[in-house]
């Protein structure tokens, strides 16, 4: 007998397929790539008894096996070529109990591809209630399969369904219909043609092209077998559906009894309020605005906390590691206050990943698509955008690779371009300080002034999104051929088990992503701040004790340091733009933040934390947290650095630039070509620069 | 034309008669939107787009140009 099981998880949307996942193999999984697409791989292992090991791979959601969607299309793509390495020995389709009519129909086509397969029927903890009765014997016998009646919930039917991947080998392989009876004259010819080949597997792949275009892995060449019009295999599919429907209804009148006198409707009652249309735009506003009342206020406690750690952390470094020590100075300035710059908004970040997986997870975000489709689509895009832009507002990676489900090519390309307008999590670092630095404390109807600034930049970043959608909408004239079908899942209470994997994973991600490039980045200025070329810098001691010699010794010191960073590298490439940045109300150590930036937004705060640490060469003071050295910055008159005008220039600037080299690798990898990120990258630093310099210029 | 789903009244029901028309997605006909199905309109959004409807126990929402597409008998109660 094989160790190793390869097991495939399938199922539709919504059927609670990742808590099988999760329950099946708890946080030992990993997430990858398919290779040539950007769909999300996801793996994990789960021990059996006796040493047996099974791979678990969760395929993406599907409704059926003709594909409408990249994400769908993987599936397939896997399931007809048997050479593939992630091929499944055992298929396990998970399926909804209170929608199992549906969920049985993607069940039939795998069972028809003739692969083992077990149905796991699950959230079967909600059956009683919705007076739903199953009689497994009789389905197991009349689908041909083994059931694994599962509630993640209550944690029930998991050891069934190991033992039953464990024992895949006695499922039985028989297909639940007969496709070719919709045309038996025409099946014939086709199997004629590729004897060898099952008819099914023929017909699957020749329908493939009708319904999503290309089969890029394909196995299978059925190009010169076209006898039949497109229409008449659409009618083909009808028919095949309707095929489907009869068995399954066939199935069901004897397995399953529902009593729905018994069945309590939260659902109705709960989207005459939420789908309401005027309070559920109402609730929508509300929960927002708690989520970023929730992402300045309550995060305040955990951010001091590690704010603390790591100045005590640098201060101590200091001490304790030989004075003056290059390496010393490196390890506290450089690269201590460039980590504490990144871990500083994990309790924010991970915030919004906290409630944008609890909004996904209740079934709510599929109201929010209901109500916004009508309004979005004046702009071009569809009710469907709306869950990327808002997953957006986390991270405009897995935002764009969200935009996926979105059929229609052209709204995809238009949300995937405007995606980068959304505030990210990695402009809130930029945001918070800023906002700390320019706007006053105070509160206005109980919310405090500064959430409301920063739901404002939110508000302003999804407003220039939609703006931009309507312009590149009416800009690219393609045919506009809409799809337009989304399904309403059942209200849940979410899973804490998955919202907590979810939020680490993300969390983890984002912040082992933008570290690296921020550690990269922070070394690379602490080198270029701490050398440079010429006399100046090098004799910076001997200059400024000759330009004022009655000035006292600390203040000599920070004269030192001051003059030694102007004439540094990084001092220069400052100075070489500020005339150009001057406009908009920066000096040079913003402009290197910016032009730091450009890799990625989160750099700002480190790269400026480092400019100023290196810049200060009073000691006895112990290192000043980064805000309190921003507002002590001043120009050589004496005027504040950060002001109310520069602070807000700086912030539309990061509202609007594009500033991720990830988001612009994955725009390339989604769209296919260097056209869109390079047209995104130039248009919106473009329309930043003129926001911020308009901004500066009215405000100062 | 007769009569489509775009014609029922939040809350009214009707019996799908036909759904072959080629504008029609597929995957709407595998969620169970087949001639025999029962259909309700559950849900108008607001500018009375898109329709929130249960289709043969699926619960989904379309576009009312797609809902224009689909030809049913109503079901008076």
């Amino acid at each position: 007998m094989s160790k190793q099981i390869k097991v495939a998880l399938i199922g539709n949307p919504n059927t609670g397929k990742t808590s099988v996942f999760n329950a099946l193999t708890g946080l030992k999984q990993k997430v990858g790539n398919y290779p040539g697409v950007t769909v999300d791989k996801k793996e994990g292992i789960c021990k059996l008894s006796r040493g047996v090991k099974a791979y678990i791979l969760d395929l993406p959601g599907t409704y059926s096996l003709n594909a409408s969607s990249v994400d769908e299309n993987v599936v397939i793509e896997l399931l007809l070529n048997k050479n593939d390495k992630d091929f499944p020995d055992v298929a396990v389709v998970v399926t909804d109990v209170e929608n199992l009519k549906r969920n049985l129909l993607l069940f039939t086509q795998i069972k028809d591809l003739k692969i083992p397969t077990i149905l796991v029927i699950n959230m079967s903890d909600v059956m009683s209630r919705k007076g739903i009765s199953l009689d497994i014997p009789a389905l197991e016998a009349q689908l041909q399969t083994k059931i694994a009646l599962v509630s993640t919930r209550k944690n029930k039917g998991i050891a069934l369904l190991k033992s039953l991947i464990e024992d895949y080998k006695s499922l039985a392989i028989t297909a639940c219909i007969d496709t070719s009876s919709i045309d038996s004259a025409y099946f014939e010819r086709l199997q004629k043609a590729f004897p060898n080949q099952d008819v099914y597997k023929l017909w699957l792949v020749i329908t493939q092209d009708v319904n999503f275009g290309t089969v890029a892995r394909r196995t299978l060449d059925v190009s010169k077998f076209q006898t039949k019009s497109i229409t008449e295999l659409k009618r083909l599919q009808q028919k095949e559906a309707i095929k489907r429907y009869q068995f399954i209804n066939g199935v069901l009148k004897v397995g399953q009894v529902i009593d729905r006198t018994k069945a309590k409707d939260l659902r109705s009652k709960l989207d005459r309020v939420l789908t309401h249309k005027v309070g559920g735009y109402f609730i929508f506003f509300a929960i927002l605005l708690l989520i970023f009342q929730a992402i300045y206020d309550w995060a305040t406690v955990p951010m001091d906390l590690i704010d603390t750690t790591f100045a005590s952390l640098a201060e101590w470094i200091k001490k304790a590691l030989p004075n003056g020590g290059m390496l010393t100075d490196l390890l506290a300035e450089g690269i201590v206050s460039g980590i504490g710059g990144v871990v500083i908004f994990i309790p924010q970040i991970a915030f919004l990943f906290l409630f944008i997986s609890i909004l996904e997870e209740s079934g709510y975000m599929s109201r929010v698509v209901f109500l916004m489709d009508r309004i979005m689509r004046r702009f071009g895009i569809s009710g469907k955008s709306v869950v990327p832009l808002i997953s957006g507002t986390a991270c405009a990676i897995p935002a764009v690779m969200a935009t996926r489900n979105i059929e229609n090519w052209k709204e995809r390309l238009i949300t995937i371009l405007v995606i980068p307008f959304t505030t990210c999590a990695a402009r809130l670092p930029v945001y918070l300080i800023i906002i700390a630095l320019v706007i006053p404390e105070g509160h206005f109807l109980g919310f405090n002034y500064q959430a409301l600034t920063l739901m404002l930049l939110y508000l302003i970043g999804f407003a220039m999104a939609i703006l931009s959608a309507y312009v590149l909408d009416r800009v690219m004239k393609t045919e506009r051929k809409t799809f337009f079908v989304v399904e309403m899942p059942n209200y849940k209470f979410p899973l804490l088990k998955n919202v907590a994997i979810t939020v680490i994973e993300k969390t983890k991600t984002f912040v082992l992503e933008a570290g690296k490039i921020i550690l990269a980045i922070s070394i690379i200025l602490w080198v270029m701040a701490s050398f440079g070329p010429g006399e100046k810098f090098n004799n910076a001691e001997a200059i400024v004790s000759q330009e004022s010699p009655d000035i006292l010794e600390v203040d000599l010191q920070d004269k030192i340091a001051a003059y030694r960073l102007e004439h540094s590298y990084i001092g220069i490439v400052g100075k070489t733009i500020e005339p150009l940045i001057k406009p908009l109300g920066y000096d040079w150590k913003i402009g290197i933040g910016l032009v730091a930036s450009f890799a990625a937004r989160e750099v700002f705060v480190g790269t400026l934390a480092t400019i100023y640490s290196v810049g200060s060469a009073s000691e006895n003071e112990g290192i000043d947290t980064i805000k309190t050295k921003m507002s002590n910055e001043r120009y050589s008159d004496g005027s504040k650095v950060f002001t109310f005008a520069s602070g807000i220039s700086l912030l539309l600037f990061y509202a609007f630039a594009m500033q991720c080299m990830s988001t612009l690798a994955i725009v390339k990898r989604e769209t296919k070509s260097w056209k869109w990120p390079i047209i995104q990258l130039f248009s919106m630093s473009i329309i930043a620069y003129l926001f911020a310099l308009v901004a500066f210029q009215i405000l100062k | 034309m007769g009569l489509t789903i775009a014609d029922l009244n939040k809350g009214e029901r009707g019996i799908i008669t036909d759904s072959s028309s080629k504008d029609i997605p597929l995957k709407l006909l595998e969620m169970g939107c087949l001639p025999g199905n029962e259909v309700k309109l559950l849900q108008v959004a607001p500018f009375s787009d898109p329709l929130y409807l249960n289709i043969n126990d699926s619960f989904l929402a379309i576009r009312k140009e797609t809902a224009a597409l689909i030809l049913i008998d109503r079901v008076d109660e």
